[in-house]
């Protein structure tokens, strides 16, 4: 399973990609694992914000419903509508085809409480990885 | 998020002969009606497809499998259920229903005639209990239980009759539809019926335990892709088939769910729920089990409300899934009457958001030479 290190991880399993006062945010390859077939999205407008923790949509597989809640405040200012057709790229591609929504962040210093990847990685239940 | 949670605690529950087989070759096990079944190996969308399109094998050895013999044995069989299982031809399979007193639907069974005298039951493995003790309250030591002493496995697709030729041999020729047959297997015994739970063609096969994992490598072997729980299910609900303890229940009865079909009343011997049922077959029921389909994006699930077009909640799923062949959601529900034509426009609440559906005929699917 992989956790590129270029990224910051929550403990609900969110994946964010900042770069400059903007981030990229999606669901770790565990995440999408435990899932397994993504069916359905449901992704926030444009201009909508949310605080840290705050759900900001929906992800469901044929089996599990699951809230998607954001790793840091923010502006959402683009939305992966992509997925909405092909929900399996979630699955696929985590992190990469699979990006939810970019965020215009609202108080960075939020992200001196995510985890890197070794620290995430080693949070994970342990027969998971 | 908080996709998966801790696992459930699986060890007090009954394991499959095969569970070994299962949990190698990938198998994401899940706990059902008491025993610890496979729900995914590779992932449910990927399982349904390999049924619709090649031919997926199941391990169903949960269910309850009942033998009853003797003279009598298939009067005292019709004596507890709703079909007349005493005009089923040898060699023959037949869907059927128990009854409560009231015309409520206790569980649903598959009846195999072996021989003259010579029967098969099988029952869902969530009622295994009280339908045992219904077998036995009225076959006494006729009835031997064979569950765990016994391998099912279900073959379903497209592919299934080759890959079933290929493992059992001569002995699946003239195998026809809703046929069983009961014969000699790499020197033990199977009893095979061209039967099946997904709406594909296929079979089922019995062994003894110590022939169940020869019999699934065989199939395995022969390019069979092993199908979980989870694949069952979407597969069943395409093809509009009831399970019980959602679709239909004690509080539901054969007439409401389309079901009249299975109820004997013209052989006039006594069963389970016959008074009941015969003043039920003459009321006009007031509401149908119903089928239908999401026309926007979104999952329809068990236990969601069904609105009518004022927005006025008038039914609850009782099963619902995204469907794979269909890519929509899909759904089952007791409708008043007047709302259950096809055609029938109403809503499907899905946590808030309401989200528009069409009553369908059924079934959702259908294969191409079904």
């Amino acid at each position: 399973m992989e956790f590129p290190d270029d990224l910051l991880y929550t403990n609900e399993d969110e994946w964010i990609r900042v770069d400059g006062g903007e981030a990229t945010v999606g669901i770790t390859d565990f995440a999408q694992d435990q899932l397994s077939d993504i069916v359905y999205l449901q992704l926030p407008d444009v201009g909508a914000t949310f605080t840290r923790k705050e759900p900001f949509g929906e992800i469901e597989s044929v089996k599990a419903i699951s809230d998607l809640r954001a790793p840091v405040s923010g502006e959402v200012t683009a939305t992966n509508d992509g997925l909405m057709d092909s929900p399996e790229l979630v699955n696929a591609s985590p992190y990469v085809d699979g990006w939810l929504i970019r965020i215009r962040l609202t108080d960075p210093a939020e992200l001196d409480g995510l985890m890197g990847a070794a620290e995430y990685r080693s949070q994970l239940p342990g027969d998971e990885v | 998020m908080s996709p998966g949670g801790e696992r459930p605690d699986q060890t007090h529950l009954k394991r499959l002969a095969l569970h070994d087989r299962h949990a190698q070759a990938g198998a994401r096990m899940a706990p059902f009606a008491n025993w610890q079944m496979p729900l995914q190996y590779q992932g449910i969308l990927a399982e349904h497809e390999a049924v619709r399109t090649r031919a997926g094998v199941f391990d169903v050895s949960h269910l309850g499998r009942v033998r009853v013999r003797g003279h009598d044995a298939g009067r005292r069989i019709r004596s507890i259920t709703t079909y007349d299982v005493l005009r089923m031809r040898v060699g023959t399979a037949h869907y059927s229903l128990y009854c409560t007193d009231g015309g409520g639907i206790a569980d649903d069974v598959f009846i195999y005639r072996i021989a003259e005298d010579d029967w098969l039951i099988v029952h869902n493995a969530a009622n295994a209990a009280p339908d045992f003790a219904r077998v036995a309250d009225a076959a006494g030591d006729a009835a031997e239980e064979l569950t765990e002493q016994t391998v099912m496995l279900a073959v379903q697709g497209p592919r299934a009759a080759a890959a079933l030729r290929e493992v059992i041999g001569p002995a699946f020729d003239d195998l026809r539809p809703r046929r069983c047959r009961e014969f000699v297997w790499r020197g033990g015994t199977m009893l095979a019926a061209r039967t099946g739970y997904t709406g594909e063609d296929g079979a089922e096969c019995i062994v003894e335990t110590a022939l169940g994992a020869e019999l699934w490598e065989a199939f395995l072997a022969v390019g069979v892709t092993p199908v979980g729980l989870g694949a069952r299910d979407t597969l069943r609900l395409e093809a509009a088939l009831p399970l019980h303890g959602h679709d239909i229940t004690e509080s539901t009865h054969p007439y409401e769910a389309g079901l009249g079909w299975t109820v004997s009343l013209d052989d006039e011997q006594p069963f389970t729920g016959r008074a009941a049922l015969q003043r039920l077959q003459s009321t006009p029921p007031r509401r149908r089990l119903s089928h239908l389909r999401l026309l926007d994006r979104g999952v329809s699930r068990e236990g969601y409300p069904v609105l009518d077009a004022a927005g006025e909640p008038v039914a609850t799923l009782t099963s619902g899934t995204f469907s794979p062949t269909l890519r929509v959601g899909i759904g089952i529900a007791y409708l008043p009457v007047e709302l259950a034509s096809p055609g029938s426009r109403l809503a499907v609440e899905i946590r808030g958001r309401t989200v528009p559906a069409e009553v369908v005929p059924r079934p959702f699917y259908r294969r191409s030479d079904g």
